[in-house]
């Protein structure tokens, strides 16, 4: 065999390892939540209890579920205006200048920032601030989480907007302004729904870095296992839930944690999937 | 507005509006918004690094490097007596480096030879499965991937918490931003170079080796810091998978602590908060840090 037909060989092989971690993974998790779903069949998604106590164990996933689900949504809500503002000022009031690059910079950074470090920052800083307002007794809850689960995604969900922004033609500007448009109309009539299939799947992508967002959250959410009443009382998420009790788990708990990793898992893959999928009509 | 009153009589079935003034208006006032919200957009960053400045620079010192995690009675004892709390997160540094660099290890080779592989064969069907799985695994949240770590390494290698099962779950979140940059950089290369070399007769893998990977090589190093970086904060998984430990340990198989691992149990142990800030101030720093070198890096490529 010659050496060219053995490189191409050992890339190929390597290559395999994504294809085998991916179906390992989900291997994995479908074989850890089995016993949950056994003993609970489809009800395990759909049932609002989770009760650890021995004897009484009931494990259903529905407030977790419900709690993942309307506090990402929520920050994507709160997220859009602060996203969509800079990306406007970064790549259209103020392209090409030194305070577009120092804010992009800025915006940069925020991703830096560990999950652990917004939490703190939320418990210590934010959470006060709630209080003050009246808005909750302690502070805890899916709005808080929200905020800063908003702020956590604002770089995910301005890269791609500022480039799509950026890559509508000037012709087409240029074109509305001679006919007398302001500014403010050229973005709304030409910008936007040019870039608008750009943005979407832009915010898409954020909103499925909110879903797995552990860490942040569990220090804010409050973790009630309950489905919470509205949007300042405390409750849980999925990957929360996780953290907080898979340390002592075992026997049908484990099961149920991993088929909440499961649920949680197929949830952001889906949410990605129709992210990059409008990419990829883009290009 | 002479010439528009004359339209106006042309068509009598359509009334002319002078709105110029309210459409100047409303343009200023969206661009004093749009300023407005993207000052509240950065805001936050700032507000997080001087407060973690401010609270944390007082105890950084020259033991917060070397000496391991004070237990709770030492920190009581200290705050008792008006002293800052004694020892530092050396344990955590070391933890912290022994996770990330087993977990480069596994991540840098198969991303990188992964990257060659779908740059070298872009239209193959199996090559858009393997890019689409990497970007599914890109999005997989990393709480996930801790129980992964759990599932394959904690339960069947190790039998027990250990610093590789976190570096097996940091290594699979790695993995798809290695591939993902490495087959953007060789895009760049220029084609001549490598045609160049075949001309030469250099076989296949030296053309890889000696030609694609050092023309791509800054692009290589960005993606595998920014990677690094990614990983380097993340607490959830090593949660699940390399426990904590309050020595420092250089054993793989044993549990390990990290820096955020620290930082999560001193928020939970109301005698060490003050040690939250600086060990937060540290994680950043280094984070922000290699993030720098990389943009730095991408920055001189594009000149």
């Amino acid at each position: 065999m010659n050496s060219e037909r053995i490189t191409k060989r050992v890339l190929f092989t390597v290559s395999l390892f994504i294809l085998i971690i991916s179906t390992g993974i989900l291997a994995s998790l479908i074989k850890g939540a089995m016993p949950a779903f056994k003993e609970y069949g489809l009800n395990f998604i759909i049932s609002p209890d989770w009760n650890p106590t021995e004897g009484r164990e009931s494990y259903g996933a529905l407030p977790f579920i419900f709690g993942t689900v309307v506090s990402s949504v929520l920050a994507l809500i709160l997220c859009i205006p602060l996203a969509s503002s800079t990306s406007l000022f970064i790549a259209e009031y103020y392209k090409k200048t030194k305070v577009a690059s120092i804010l992009k910079t800025m915006v940069d950074l925020l991703a830096g920032v560990p999950s652990i470090v917004y939490g703190l920052w939320g418990f210590y800083v934010l959470r006060p601030v709630i209080v003050s307002l009246g808005l909750s007794d302690q502070g805890f809850g899916i709005f808080t989480s929200a905020i800063i689960l908003a702020i956590m995604i604002i770089p995910y969900a301005t890269s791609l907007s500022n480039e799509v922004i950026a890559m509508v033609p000037n012709e087409l500007k240029e074109a509305a302004y001679s006919l007398g448009a302001t500014r403010l109309e050229v973005i709304f009539r030409v910008i936007i729904p040019n870039a608008k299939s750009g943005i979407v799947a832009s915010y898409i992508l954020a909103l499925g870095r909110a879903l797995g967002e552990t860490m942040a959250v569990t220090m804010l959410i409050g973790n009630a296992n309950v489905i919470p009443k509205n949007i300042f009382s405390t409750g849980n998420t999925m990957a929360s839930l996780i953290a907080n009790q898979f340390g002592e788990a075992e026997g049908l708990k484990l099961s149920s944690l991993i088929a909440i990793a499961l649920l949680l898992f197929a949830i952001t893959a889906v949410v990605n999937a129709s992210g990059k999928f409008i990419i990829n009509k883009l290009s | 507005m002479n010439s528009i009153t004359i339209n106006k009589n042309i068509s009598p079935g359509i009334e002319f509006k002078d709105n110029s003034v309210l459409r100047k208006f409303k343009n200023r006032l969206f661009k004093f918004i749009i300023i407005l919200l993207s000052i509240i957009t950065i805001s936050p960053i700032v507000l997080i690094l001087s407060k973690l400045i401010i609270k944390g620079f007082r105890q950084i010192n020259i033991d917060f490097f070397t000496q391991v995690a004070p237990d709770t009675f030492e920190a009581m004892t200290a705050i008792a007596s008006g002293d800052i709390i004694p020892g530092g997160i050396a344990n955590g540094i070391t933890g912290t480096f022994l996770i990330v660099i087993i977990a480069s290890v596994i991540a840098i080779p198969i991303g990188i030879i992964t990257g060659v592989y779908l740059y070298e064969n872009p239209g193959k069907r199996y090559a858009n499965l393997i890019r689409n799985l990497s970007d599914i695994l890109q999005g997989v949240p990393s709480i996930v991937l801790g129980i992964i770590g759990y599932l394959w390494v904690v339960i069947n290698v190790t039998n027990g918490f250990s610093a590789l099962a976190g570096s097996v779950a940091l290594a699979i979140m790695m993995l798809p931003l290695i591939v993902r940059s490495t087959e953007e950089t060789m895009k760049m290369v220029p084609e001549n170079i490598k045609e160049a070399a075949a001309a030469l007769g250099v076989p296949y893998h030296k053309i890889i080796i000696r030609v694609m990977i050092p023309s791509s090589f800054s692009g290589l190093l960005t993606g595998i810091l920014l990677a690094i970086s990614r990983v380097l904060g993340e607490t959830a998984p090593l949660l699940l998978t390399t426990l904590g430990s309050s020595f420092i340990n250089l054993d793989v198989s044993k549990p390990t602590s990290a820096v955020p691992l620290l930082i999560w149990n001193f928020y939970n142990d109301p005698n060490m908060i003050n040690l939250i800030w600086s060990s937060s101030l540290f994680l950043i720093g280094l984070v922000l840090a290699l993030n720098i070198i990389a943009k730095r890096i991408i920055a001189n490529r594009e000149k």
